[in-house]
């Protein structure tokens, strides 16, 4: 045995064998568990939009909370509400060309390169029907890693309600503090434009002090992080900017976009 | 044979530590150690591969041909590691996510690889898993330690429940940002093989030179 294991035919057969066998292992594998996989990934992503708006409460029935949110789609051209299939996904669109454009340098001050023409957007609404939460997928780079996360506005699409990262590869400790729940709340009651509607909202460096003009458009810097804040700083207000939601959030202040749910239309997949 | 099972599963702990001895799986060590439930994870998945691995080598050892044994390792290291995955992300779906890339990275971790060539290359199946079992023992001692260490002193808590108040919540206990970046880990690492040959110092290797005794400054002429 020992002698005509060199040879070959020998070796191209186990090579054959060992991979046949390790492809059914790993295949069986992948197709059994997808399901449960797929559950958790949902439920992950549903976690942190009810975290962002604020409504999330450890050991809730994460389903039960998610059949007042609603999901509906944005041309974030001209910020009107688009028809999508229920599996369409924001991020798999900004990297194909035919449903995304390239960002120049100057717009991408998010670092996000690629743009999707059409982006979701989740609306939570109270006991009585109405608005309570907007709620925006954001993304954009911060110091090693893109941040991916959400942020929740006031029906009034002006003030900011929350903000949290789902995904992130920042500095624990330094840029990581983007986690922090103290950091978080600062963002709450925050406001996005200043009296001229500009967008003005933006992390300084250190602590904002209260007397300051504008003391309301600006959040305090995560010490020892400042490329972090800074990115975060960018990505916020990229989002709300013209290449952003911009548009949507203009409709929205008008009173143009909130229509209530249209019939037929209730409570997309998340 | 007992004595021997006993020397494969805890050999390793002290006496023949695959971090500390043989300086093997360093990556993994600073990467996955600033807090004890992804360490836990990593230790758990480790040793489940390199037992398994260890295991299945082991079996087809006879008929593997020695020009392509590299290759077929790695191919069942690589496939049990993507079923590990694959398990965590269905079942600890929130450490899998703080692992990512490392669960992946058990491939290239230098132990897997090293048992699966040094012994179960040579050896008879169980005891190739028993070997795998306690390389993964030796391994999880030193990321607990490291785990426990970082993660108290960086960031006052363990398994992420607070234990020294830290002062950004108005506690008094200053955290050591250090200790949860990946250098630090290197400086544990160290303090623990210095512990550990200090109490066992038939681990320290001989010289490989020897210094000359200093010589006199003596004019040329």
């Amino acid at each position: 045995m020992a002698g005509n294991k060199e040879s070959v035919a020998k070796t191209l057969t186990v090579a054959f064998l060992v991979c046949l066998v390790c492809a059914v292992v790993v295949s069986t594998a992948a197709v059994t568990l997808r399901p449960v996989q797929q559950k958790n990934q949902t439920l992950d992503r549903r976690v942190n939009i009810l975290q962002a708006a604020g409504l999330y409460q450890p050991g809730m029935d994460v389903e039960a909370a998610f059949k007042t949110i609603e999901r509906r789609f944005v041309d974030l051209d001209t910020g009107e509400y688009v028809d999508k299939p229920d599996s369409y996904d924001q991020l798999k669109a900004s990297k194909d060309p035919q449903q995304s454009e390239a960002l120049s340098g100057e717009e991408d001050i998010a670092s996000i390169k690629r743009q999707a023409d059409v982006a979701e957007v989740f609306l939570a609404r109270d006991d009585n029907g109405d608005l309570s939460r907007i709620i925006l997928p954001v993304r954009g780079y911060g110091l090693w890693s893109t941040l991916y996360g959400f942020m929740a506005l006031e029906p009034d699409a002006k003030t900011i309600a929350g903000l949290g990262f789902y995904q992130h590869g920042e500095t624990p400790g330094l840029g990581g503090e983007v986690d922090n729940p103290k950091w978080k709340a600062l963002w709450e009651g925050k406001k996005i434009y200043d009296e001229d509607g500009d967008v003005a909202i933006q992390v300084i460096k250190g602590t904002v002090d209260s007397n300051t003009p504008n003391a309301d458009n600006k959040v305090d810097g995560l010490a020892g992080a400042t490329l972090t804040s800074k990115g975060v700083s960018h990505l916020v207000r990229f989002w709300v900017g013209e290449k952003g939601f911009g548009p949507y959030l203009e409709r929205m202040r008008n009173g143009e976009a909130d229509n209530g749910s249209n019939a037929g239309d209730t409570g997309g997949e998340a | 044979m007992a004595e021997k099972t006993k020397d494969l599963l805890f050999g390793p702990i002290f006496d023949n530590n695959p971090i500390a001895l043989q300086i093997l799986g360093i990556c993994s060590a600073l990467a996955v150690t600033s807090n004890l439930s992804t360490t836990v994870t990593m230790c758990i998945a480790l040793t489940m591969v390199t037992a398994f691995s260890n295991f299945f080598v082991s079996t087809v050892r006879n008929v593997i041909p020695s020009s392509i044994r590299i290759i077929v390792q790695m191919t069942i290291i690589a496939s049990l590691v993507i079923v590990v995955d694959q398990f965590l992300k269905a079942y600890a779906y929130s450490i899998s996510k703080q692992l990512s890339v490392f669960v992946g990275l058990i491939i290239t971790n230098c132990i897997v690889m090293g048992r699966a060539e040094a012994f179960a290359m040579k050896n008879a199946p169980v005891p190739s898993f028993m070997d795998g079992i306690g390389n993964g023992l030796g391994y999880s001692v030193l990321l607990l330690t490291l785990g426990f260490v970082r993660e108290l002193f960086g960031a006052g808590s363990l398994f992420g429940m607070q234990v020294l108040p830290s002062t950004a919540d108005g506690g008094w206990y200053q955290t050591n940002g250090l200790l949860l970046l990946p250098p630090s880990a290197f400086f544990l690492i160290g303090c623990f093989i210095w512990a550990v040959r200090t109490w066992k110092p038939e681990q320290v290797e001989k010289d490989e030179f020897k210094m000359k005794p200093h010589t006199r400054v003596s004019d040329a002429f």
